[in-house]
């Protein structure tokens, strides 16, 4: 027997008790950990921008065009070192519920702009060359049993071909991987030229541009010569860092942040409260005990620390257990519904819950084991 | 102090203040304690007895006065020191038996142990020796709940013995027994007493668990009324 052993018999002495506060933590930690897995995806569209990177769009807003001869003369600004343009298609595959991020682009230079796109050299070449092919993400692939080769129509809700059809036909030429395990891999791309010639309105126009830098130093100053380039014309710009515009887009969703941050906040507030309550009045109900072996000779502290051990060990085994069904949980959403963001239990989530764990822990014990610290026997054996 | 003396209480005074009311249980008591003494306390409801017995035990301070135990003087000891001189020197048998539930019969009597450096093979088997002395050596495994009371207060017997103490000190230890049940315990003191050679405070209600005692003195109002009566 050692001290351990005593603070794992007090905490099971109760099982329901035990099982209903585990229970508990077990939700809080849950929670925690697939709310700010998602945080973490919402959050990966920004962290990993590349600082290199700008997106131009129009100043009123980024849903107005640009004319496609903004792209070439950006190409020739100081400090760029390659530029592609894109354009929302407002995709569907089959079913209008089945939405597709997919975008018109010109295909080498969108691979030079955007390196996270990761296809085989022999699908970069079919892809490059076939007018009528796309790429899809593997999420998005996977979503819909996409494999290279296929032919799929893919139809626009907002585009029309010259014909009147809203539909166009494409042909799978590769399906690429992202740099990260984080890269989105829901979006499809196709060619700009295809689109350009096909589409019944909107011909030369852009959505915007994707811009890279010789070096992320020189943003500021490319910036800035790329919006006083279109200043006082019917197509300003507004140039940005691509994390600016990522972050932007994402706030316009709403403040994710902030919305997941406060779902955490209460929970863990609701589950600090329980475990408190709980272990004040297990503790309470053992005065008689504590007395007893204040008595026999142990040392305050040493009982102070079994007291927040206990809280400690709760807070480790619920919390590791909702920690642990989150990571589950994650993994089995991001099988599942390749369309999310790719979920991943990051490491800095891991560690920043057991942080939570001990500081809940602490918070739960600190007024049990102060009460059993500061105890008098005479005063404990009197109640009794 | 005297050779041959355990406990010496030197004009020892106890105080306290409940509401705007000082409370004097003790004025100036002396007491001295023989090694080997099995010595019952009698007397009303507060007389002092208990707390004559929790200052004995150094759960308690006095106000004023000494308090020599084997030949040091332990009133100005700190709260850590006196719970290591309480784990090093006395045993605690209290009325209610005051066993922790969650924990087996040799647990309990382990307990005193985790304040030692004795290895856990040490610690079996001072356990078992204990617990065959108070005749339970096959109840080791079981709870406090599985047992009878008298048999709690043997555990608790086993408890106060196994870290080997000097002074044996009992609250009321059969106030919660049925009489047979009370004798046998307090056979079991006797002999821990007469064969182990353990000193023993007892206080008590019972005439007859004071006849077991080799001394008995009678407290009244804070002060010893009858001395040295020999049971």
């Amino acid at each position: 027997m050692n001290d351990f052993y005593l603070v794992w018999k007090n905490l099971t002495r109760k099982p329901l008790r035990l099982f209903l506060t585990l229970f508990a933590t077990f939700i809080a930690f849950m929670i925690y950990g697939t709310i700010t897995a998602f945080q973490a995806a919402f959050d990966s569209g920004v962290e990993l921008s590349a600082d290199d990177r700008l997106v131009s769009v129009n100043k009123i807003n980024f849903t107005q065009p640009l004319p496609i001869s903004y792209v070439n003369r950006v190409r020739a600004v100081d400090g760029v070192e390659a530029v592609t343009q894109m354009n929302w298609f407002g995709g569907y595959y089959q079913d209008p519920r089945q939405q597709l991020i997919m975008m018109a682009v010109d295909a080498e230079t969108f691979l030079d702009v955007y390196d996270q796109v990761v296809l085989s050299d022999a699908e970069r070449d079919v892809w490059i060359k076939d007018r009528q092919g796309l790429i899809a993400g593997e999420a998005v692939a996977k979503q819909y049993g996409w494999k290279v080769g296929d032919r799929i129509p893919v139809n626009s809700n907002i585009f029309s071909q010259n014909d009147g059809r809203t539909s166009w036909d494409f042909v799978v030429d590769g399906i690429y991987k992202g740099k990260n395990a984080q890269d989105d891999t829901n979006s499809v791309y196709f060619h700009y030229k295809y689109f350009d010639e096909t589409r019944s309105f909107g011909k030369d126009y852009v959505g915007w541009m994707g811009i890279r830098t010789e070096n992320p130093e020189l943003n500021e100053k490319v910036i800035k010569e790329i919006d006083d380039m279109f200043a006082n014309t019917p197509f300003e710009t507004e140039t940005v860092p691509e994390k600016v515009f990522n972050k932007g887009f994402i706030e316009q969703i709403g403040n994710i942040r902030l919305i997941l941050t406060s779902v955490v906040f209460a929970a863990f507030f609701i589950i600090l409260v329980i475990v408190g309550n709980s272990m004040v009045l297990a503790i309470r109900e053992r005065t008689g005990e504590i007395a007893v072996m204040k008595t026999l000779g142990f040392q305050s502290g040493r009982i102070f620390r079994m007291v927040l051990s206990e809280s400690m060990l709760l807070a480790l085994i619920g919390g590791g257990l909702g920690l642990g069904m989150s990571t589950l949980l994650v993994g089995g959403i991001s099988q599942s519904m390749p369309q999310l963001p790719t979920l991943i239990m990051k490491q800095e989530i891991v560690i920043k819950a057991l942080c939570f764990m001990v500081g809940m822990g602490l918070l739960t014990g600190i007024i049990p084991a102060m009460n059993a610290l500061r105890l008098n026997i005479i005063t404990a054996f009197s109640r009794q | 102090m005297t050779d041959g003396n355990l406990f010496e209480l030197k004009g020892i005074s106890k105080r306290f203040v409940k509401g705007k009311e000082a409370i004097s249980i003790f004025g100036d008591l002396d007491m001295t304690i023989k090694k080997g003494d099995f010595l019952a306390i009698m007397g009303p409801s507060g007389s002092g007895k208990t707390t004559l017995l929790n200052m004995l035990g150094g759960v308690d301070q006095p106000t004023g006065g000494e308090v020599w135990f084997d030949g040091q003087r332990i009133d100005k000891y700190s709260e850590g020191q006196m719970a290591k001189w309480r784990a090093g020197n006395i045993g605690f048998i209290f009325q209610f038996y005051n066993l922790m539930p969650m924990l087996s019969a040799a647990r309990n009597v382990e307990l005193p142990l985790l304040l030692t450096n004795l290895s856990a093979s040490q610690r079996k088997k001072s356990v078992d020796t204990a617990l065959e002395l108070v005749g339970l050596g096959d109840r080791a495994k079981h709870l406090p709940k599985e047992m009878s009371g008298g048999q709690q207060q043997r555990v608790a017997i086993a408890r106060a013995i196994v870290s080997d103490p000097k002074l044996l000190l009992c609250d009321e230890p059969t106030g919660d027994l049925d009489r047979h049940t009370a004798d046998e315990i307090l056979e079991m003191l006797q002999l821990l007493n007469e064969k182990f050679g353990k000193t023993i405070v007892m206080v008590t209600h019972d005439g007859a668990a004071a006849k077991y005692a080799k001394h008995v003195l009678h407290l009244d109002k804070g002060e010893f009324v009858e001395k040295d009566l020999v049971a």
